[in-house]
């Protein structure tokens, strides 16, 4: 287990500095000039500046420096908003995004399991038909017509009460964060549901269940213990792959919905082309990934025994 | 010895073998056929790829079809909602209107008498009313709703200051639809009244001979007279905000959303096939060594890296865009397939038909082309269904946070992109982009989850 998670720890940090280089690379071939914006362009104060971010040096030397500054988690300083350091732009605005992706992992979680349960539940019945025709429709409909229609149905609602039930747009408040978080779990719930119905009814066919139903036990007791337990675990498995899903799709939502979080400022550095903020967000939210994605696998390996970790 | 003597051969005769064959009921089918016929049966999937051979015939004949120019605007007829076609009345161009004036020779809390000095047009609404004794001014307020329940008069057009002042011109962006409007009168100290007088006029969409030429809905001033109604461009779908016909801009976005869905999947699932068919192959440690890589692409970051690259390739001027989102979605979707492919290429050559096509002195290159293509199809083929829906998706969500084609190029996510702005006022927009969205990938969804259990044999009887 320890070797184990070393193992994975280390090629965690591999995937990193891949990740550091491939966003270095990427943006020293963006053509154009990242001080081009800059309104005081006489030469001398060109030279400072170059100076200053360490333009004028040749470029492994750069990647050296960025590579170390990297590895002191120094993301340098933002070209275009004046001495703002790129880390106090990513620890103001991580935190909202990760709230953000928090809940509505935790919404598309239960939620998947819920229906996903009911489903299967009501096999080739009517709540089956209408839950899994919503299914399907919640992967087909692109977040963003979702989070439009959710704004605009929340208008009317609000216009409709004659009070704000809810707000339609920023941050701040537990208030502000339901629906932002329902609309961008609601993907990943309807994938969860399609995920928990097959393998409830997986499990529902097996033959420990039907020793168990043949015991005599009361069939709430089945359900909780043996079908549900067991069907969830499948669920907890993509639950690494759906948080990096969930933290893309939050960049539509924060659009939508006025969030200060992370994927906004990362789209608006780069309408900016603030190279520094770039290539911080790129390598912070690369690296939150990759140690996500590690820290699921190793809890499944806790949950469930028959997983042997090699 | 002597009992072999007592057997006498003619008293033997042959048995006669009455062999029962067993009918075959059904004709024999091979692999794809059944397949094929599975797909046929599961009415989701038949009618899924009905709709994606209407989308591609609708992405191919609709520019040849709808000759409307998708990037043409007209200014005059922003966000039309979908109508059917309209026209216009031919009138003489405008000429300064004077205005009214009259002694006022009642007093009151409103005007009366509220009229149109001519019908109401798109070039001008005049308004005269009969003035109130003791009037200092009249307020004039433009209303798209009836105003009557709770005093919302609308947009505050202007005031005419003076009792005598009996009439008023309206010519701010005047739409052939109903409006309601109120004149409040101001008392001695210029306060407004509380009461109000409220007309309904329903405007008629209305242009001069000089307008229609130059706006070119007409060839010629000569073809027509004064009074005449002309027949307007038409736009089933409505039009966008800058008035660019919808429907073009849908047919033209079909082929760029569809180009980039079903191009880049075909591109990278070729790659990831031959990728991983060499990994699994060689074997070793060059597979470790390929395998690896591609396990360091799929770590980084999907969207931030397709915008990064998109930045990196760069537009220029006068360019779609939609080049470089093909590369950036190329070289960071190949590594699922290429994993894909050599684990079934690793699965395959454990089997025993291999090792017995190899025994019988079988080549490497007849063993891919017999035995290993042909059983991994079925995967890549589901794979590459799979790949389309995300591929639109990806399109569709970088094109909507401005990152995608560059505008003029319509494409379903630019598309949406736009319609977002103008979502409440008017909806379709946002909605008919959404809508081909929506359907693409539903359907392309649906046709995958219908090849996968049509080519998967365990599936087979279970309908």
């Amino acid at each position: 287990m320890l070797t184990y998670t070393l193992k994975r720890v280390v090629q965690g940090i591999v995937t990193v500095w891949f990740i550091a280089t491939a966003t270095f690379v990427a943006m020293h071939a963006v053509p154009g000039d990242p001080l081009a914006n800059q309104r005081a362009t006489t030469e001398q104060i060109r030279q400072n500046l170059q100076a200053r971010y360490g333009l004028d040096r040749p470029l492994i030397e750069q990647y050296g420096i960025f590579i170390g500054n990297t590895l002191q988690g120094d993301f340098g300083i933002s070209f275009t908003q004046a001495n703002r350091r790129v880390n106090d732009i990513i620890f103001e605005s991580f935190p909202v995004s990760a709230t953000l992706g928090v809940l509505a992992v935790v919404f598309a979680a239960f939620g998947g399991v819920v229906w996903g349960a009911l489903t299967a539940i009501y096999r080739n019945r009517l709540p089956d038909h209408i839950i899994t025709f919503l299914v399907i429709l919640g992967i087909s409909v692109p977040s963003f017509v979702v989070a439009a229609l959710g704004q605009l149905a929340l208008v009317d609602i609000n216009a409709w009460l004659g009070f704000s039930l809810l707000p339609v747009a920023g941050w701040g408040s537990v208030r502000h964060m339901i629906v932002p978080s329902m609309v961008l779990g609601l993907g990943t719930m309807a994938y969860l549901t399609r995920l928990m119905r097959s393998s409830m009814l997986e499990i529902t066919g097996s033959d420990f269940i039907r020793t168990a139903r043949a015991k005599g036990l009361p069939s709430t007791r089945i359900f909780l213990k043996h079908q549900l337990r067991n069907a969830i675990l499948p669920v907890v498995t993509v639950l690494g792959p759906a948080i990096a899903a969930i933290t893309t799709g939050g960049f539509v939502v924060e659009l939508v919905f006025a969030i200060p979080g992370l994927g906004r400022s990362f789209v608006q550095s780069v309408q900016q082309l603030d190279y520094t903020v770039i290539m911080g967000t790129t390598v912070f939210y690369g690296a939150f990934l990759v140690f996500m994605v590690i820290v699921v696998d190793l809890l499944y390996g806790l949950i469930d025994p028959r997983v042997r970790l090699e | 010895m002597n009992t072999v003597e007592r057997f006498n051969p003619l008293d033997f005769e042959p048995v006669v073998i009455e062999r029962q064959v067993h009918a075959i009921s059904r004709p024999s089918l091979s692999y794809w056929q059944d397949a094929g016929r599975r797909l046929r049966s599961n009415w989701r999937a038949s009618a899924s790829l009905g709709i994606i051979v209407g989308l591609v015939a609708f992405a191919i004949a609709g520019p040849w079809v709808w000759r409307v120019d998708p990037a043409a605007q007209d200014i005059d007829q922003i966000s039309q909602a979908p109508s059917l076609p309209s026209t216009a009345l031919i009138v003489e161009p405008s000429v300064p209107w004077a205005g009214v004036t009259s002694e006022p020779i009642r007093a009151g809390q409103a005007v009366t008498e509220l009229r149109l000095a001519e019908p109401a047009t798109t070039q001008t609404v005049r308004l005269v009313w009969e003035p109130v004794l003791g009037a200092t001014g009249y307020v004039i307020y433009r209303s798209i709703y009836d105003p009557a329940p709770d005093r919302a008069l609308g947009l505050p057009l202007g005031d005419v200051l003076g009792a005598q002042r009996a009439s008023y011109e309206d010519r701010l962006d005047l739409d052939p639809t109903r409006y309601w409007y109120s004149v409040v009168v101001l008392d001695a100290s210029r306060a407004e009244q509380d009461a109000y007088t409220t007309l309904v006029v329903d405007v008629v969409r209305a242009v001069s001979p000089e307008e229609a030429v130059a706006r070119g809905w007409a060839s010629d001033t000569a073809a027509f007279g004064v009074g005449d109604q002309i027949t307007l461009p038409f736009h089933p779908l409505g039009t966008d905000y800058l008035g660019r016909d919808m429907l073009a801009r849908l047919a033209y976005g079909a082929r760029v959303s569809l180009f980039i869905g079903v191009v880049a999947p075909l591109v990278f699932v070729l790659i990831g096939i031959v990728y991983g068919s060499i990994a699994g192959f060689v074997g070793g440690r060059v597979d470790q060594l390929l395998m690896r890589f591609a396990e360091f692409v799929i770590a980084l970051p999907f969207l931030l890296f397709m915008i990064l690259f998109k930045i990196a390739f760069g537009i220029g001027p006068g360019e779609s865009g939609v080049f470089p989102m093909l590369v950036a979605l190329v070289i960071l979707d190949w590594p699922p397939t290429a994993r894909l492919v050599r684990g079934q290429i690793l699965q395959i050559r454990q089997e025993g038909y291999v090792s017995a096509s190899q025994l019988l002195g079988a080549k490497t290159g007849y063993l891919v082309f017999r035995h290993m293509i042909p059983n991994t199809l079925g995967v890549i083929l589901v794979t590459l269904t799979f790949a389309v829906p995300s591929a639109i998706f990806t399109e569709a969500f970088l094109s909507f946070i401005g990152m995608g084609v560059a505008p003029p190029t319509a494409s379903w996510g630019s598309m949406a992109n736009e319609g977002i702005r103008t979502m409440l006022p008017h909806p379709h927009e946002l909605i008919f982009p959404a809508v081909f969205i929506s359907i693409a990938v539903l359907a392309f969804n649906l046709l995958g989850d219908g090849l996968r259990d049509a080519l998967d044999v365990r599936m087979r009887g279970r309908e």
